[in-house]
């Protein structure tokens, strides 16, 4: 029984992810705490020799994830304009200021999970901004030339 | 009896009007081309070709139905800037409610006006997903409004009358660099475009040395630059600064807020070779007292409350954000809910003491300005003296801004009104954030940030709070970047359209 309770203490921790508000309102309580943290990878990946900074969004705000290289190895895409990032599960501990990283709040990962593939987003050229952008250009070109027309005269 | 303007006057005002607005269709074509050509986002550049036709039809419109050769005197002329930013508002947020990333056009012309006004408050949703193109936008709209809506249209579309120099007055400058107001607002562009350069290099390179990639670190560089400089806040990502994780990225970027919250005069003199300004000034010395007192305040705060548990990175974090709100940037290293959850009441104080008092006079940044501190200060030093002196002694203080001027009544009577303008703009927000539901300490620190023009968030600034308080965040970042006296203007103008014979 003993033996069982750490097991099912860290299991809960890892049972539901934490989201990024709960994380930020929350920060003393998860401070040095070992948990779980599922979004999209956004931005860049930032190279630091061996370890690199990522950024996961859960949908309200990202937060930076401080990983050894090799553990990242595995993300394909990273969400930006063009593309939808790949969503991850990060376990790892939270540090509210990282006295490693100058106060910031991050997440330094012990496990990257790749929870779902990202994907190109493919953005079809709109034939109805073409329109209106080409139209308004017309119009405005049109009001131009007769404005100086009118001056002239 | 308050006397009806004439049709003249409207026309003079719409003839104005339209220049300007027509002036801000153009610098959408920057956006259109940039998207088009270099980020290939098709759709985010037709969102600024569709947006620049309209906005420069408008102006076109507007400055044929009302040519005029009337010159524009003052009170017009503050009627066409506190318009003008109003259209600037509206116009700059059609491409943005284009791209789909804000909730409704009200969110929008929030932005604009956040960015125009250099404050740096955001509702922009799924930042990390939105295109170059309209983040290029974003940060455009800081370095267009801090250096001055009209100022571009005094540049490059009108004439050097009385009525530019009106215009350039209205707009919160109350300092020629030169002569001609022209060369004024010609000088104003090309000290922004030299720091342009040199710091989206330097930032570039940092963030190059930080791991990003060449095109991305320019970028972010770019965009980072442009809100720093004009102490703005905006960032391309959602984390803010914090998202380079780097001391060499903050510590360049500190150096461009405190460059960018100087006056443009004090930036003519260092380059005219005048280096000893710097040191004589008014605004660098009070600048550099009220850093310290709100430093110790900070400090003390942020030690009595024992987030940081080291030194050092208590002085980074602390250092950083009281900078940002003392230049009235608004970039964070921070996440919002920290300062309310870990900061404590007395480091919110120094914070929000900074954002209130703000950077210099003639600059991009906002708050009550150095210049007016100092001179408050120095007529209070001068009233105290007189009571403990003799009857008949006659006290009299000097101080220096380019010149050493001593203080008269009338100029510190006129501080004392703008001054009195800025607490009242801070208090209508804290009021309106109480009704609404919000803690006051809360409250006052957010409604500082948008009549400062600062930026720094607390949290209440999200898509969810109600339109009543956007809109009022929205006419104290007008009002605030515009020190007042236009937003009165043009009241003035309204009551006596309606009221006047």
């Amino acid at each position: 029984m003993l033996c069982f309770v750490p097991i099912v203490s860290i299991s809960n921790s890892y049972a539901q992810p934490s989201t990024s508000l709960d994380l930020l309102n929350n920060a003393k309580q998860y401070d040095g705490k070992t948990i779980s943290y599922k979004g999209e990878v956004i931005g860049e990946v930032m190279v630091r020799v061996d370890y690199a900074w990522l950024h996961v969004n859960d949908g309200y705000i990202a937060i930076g994830i401080w990983a050894p290289k090799k553990m990242i190895q595995d993300i394909g895409y990273i969400g930006d304009y063009h593309k939808k990032g790949d969503t991850v599960e990060v376990f790892g501990t939270f540090h509210r200021s990282c006295s490693e990283h100058g106060g910031d709040l991050d997440i330094h990962a012990s496990e990257i999970k790749t929870v779902a593939s990202g994907s190109p987003v493919i953005q079809p050229i709109s034939r109805k901004k073409v329109y209106l952008g080409v139209y308004s250009l017309i119009l405005v070109l049109l009001f131009y030339a007769i404005k100086k027309f009118f001056r002239h005269r | 009896m308050i006397l009806k303007p004439q049709l003249n006057d409207i026309k003079n005002i719409g003839y104005y009007l339209g220049r300007i607005i027509l002036c801000i269709g153009l610098t959408m074509f920057l956006p259109f081309i940039t998207g088009l050509l270099l980020f290939r986002e098709p759709n985010p550049a037709l969102d600024f070709l569709i947006s620049a036709n309209l906005t420069i039809f408008i102006g076109l419109a507007l400055s044929w139905l009302c040519k005029t050769d009337r010159d524009l005197h003052s009170g017009p002329a503050m009627v066409v800037i506190a318009l003008s930013w109003l259209a600037a508002m509206a116009l700059s947020a059609v491409p943005l409610l284009l791209s789909g990333h804000y909730k409704s056009f009200l969110d929008a012309c929030f932005e604009t006006m956040s960015g125009f006004t250099t404050t740096g408050l955001t509702l922009v949703q799924d930042l990390d997903h939105l295109s170059r193109t309209h983040n290029l936008w974003r940060h455009l709209g800081p370095f267009i409004g801090g250096q001055g809506i009209a100022i571009i249209a005094i540049s490059f579309l009108l004439e050097g009358t009385s009525g530019s120099l009106n215009l350039y007055l209205g707009e919160g400058r109350d300092e020629k660099l030169v002569p001609n107001v022209i060369h004024t607002a010609r000088f104003i562009w090309a000290i922004s475009i030299v720091y342009l350069i040199l710091g989206t290099l330097a930032l570039g390179l940092v963030g190059m040395s930080i791991g990003l990639k060449p095109p991305s670190a320019f970028f972010h560089a770019a965009c980072v630059f442009m809100a720093g400089f004009d102490t703005a806040g905006f960032a391309p990502r959602s984390p803010n600064i914090l998202y380079y994780h780097s001391l060499m990225f903050e510590i360049v970027t500190i150096f461009f807020m405190v460059v960018g919250s100087f006056n443009f005069n004090l930036h003519y003199q260092i380059w005219t070779g005048n280096f000893k300004e710097i040191r004589k000034n008014i605004e660098t010395r009070t600048l550099l007292f009220v850093v310290m007192i709100v430093t110790l305040i900070t400090m003390a705060g942020l030690r009595q409350m024992g987030v940081y548990s080291d030194g050092m990175i208590m002085f980074r974090k602390g250092f950083f954000q009281l900078i940002s709100g003392q230049t009235t940037t608004g970039y964070m290293t921070i996440y919002a809910q920290q300062f309310i959850r870990e900061w404590g009441d007395l480091a919110l104080t120094g914070i929000i003491i900074a954002m209130g008092l703000g950077g210099c006079a003639c600059s991009t940044a906002g708050g009550i300005k150095m210049l007016r501190v100092g001179i408050i200060y120095k007529a209070f030093r001068q009233d105290i003296k007189s009571i403990l002196l003799s009857p008949n002694a006659i006290v009299a203080h000097k101080f220096h801004h380019i010149k050493t001027m001593f203080i008269e009544d009338r100029q510190v009577r006129a501080v004392l009104i703008v001054t009195l303008g800025y607490f009242l703009l801070y208090g209508l927000g804290t009021l309106v954030g109480v009704a609404v539901g919000y803690p006051f300490l809360d409250a006052l620190f957010e409604s500082t940030s948008a009549a400062g023009n600062v930026g720094l968030s607390c949290g209440i600034t999200d898509t969810s709070m109600p339109a009543i308080l956007k809109v009022t965040y929205i006419i104290e970042m007008w009002a605030g970047r515009l020190e007042l006296m236009s937003v009165f203007a043009l009241i003035g103008f309204l009551v006596a359209f309606v009221k006047g014979r």
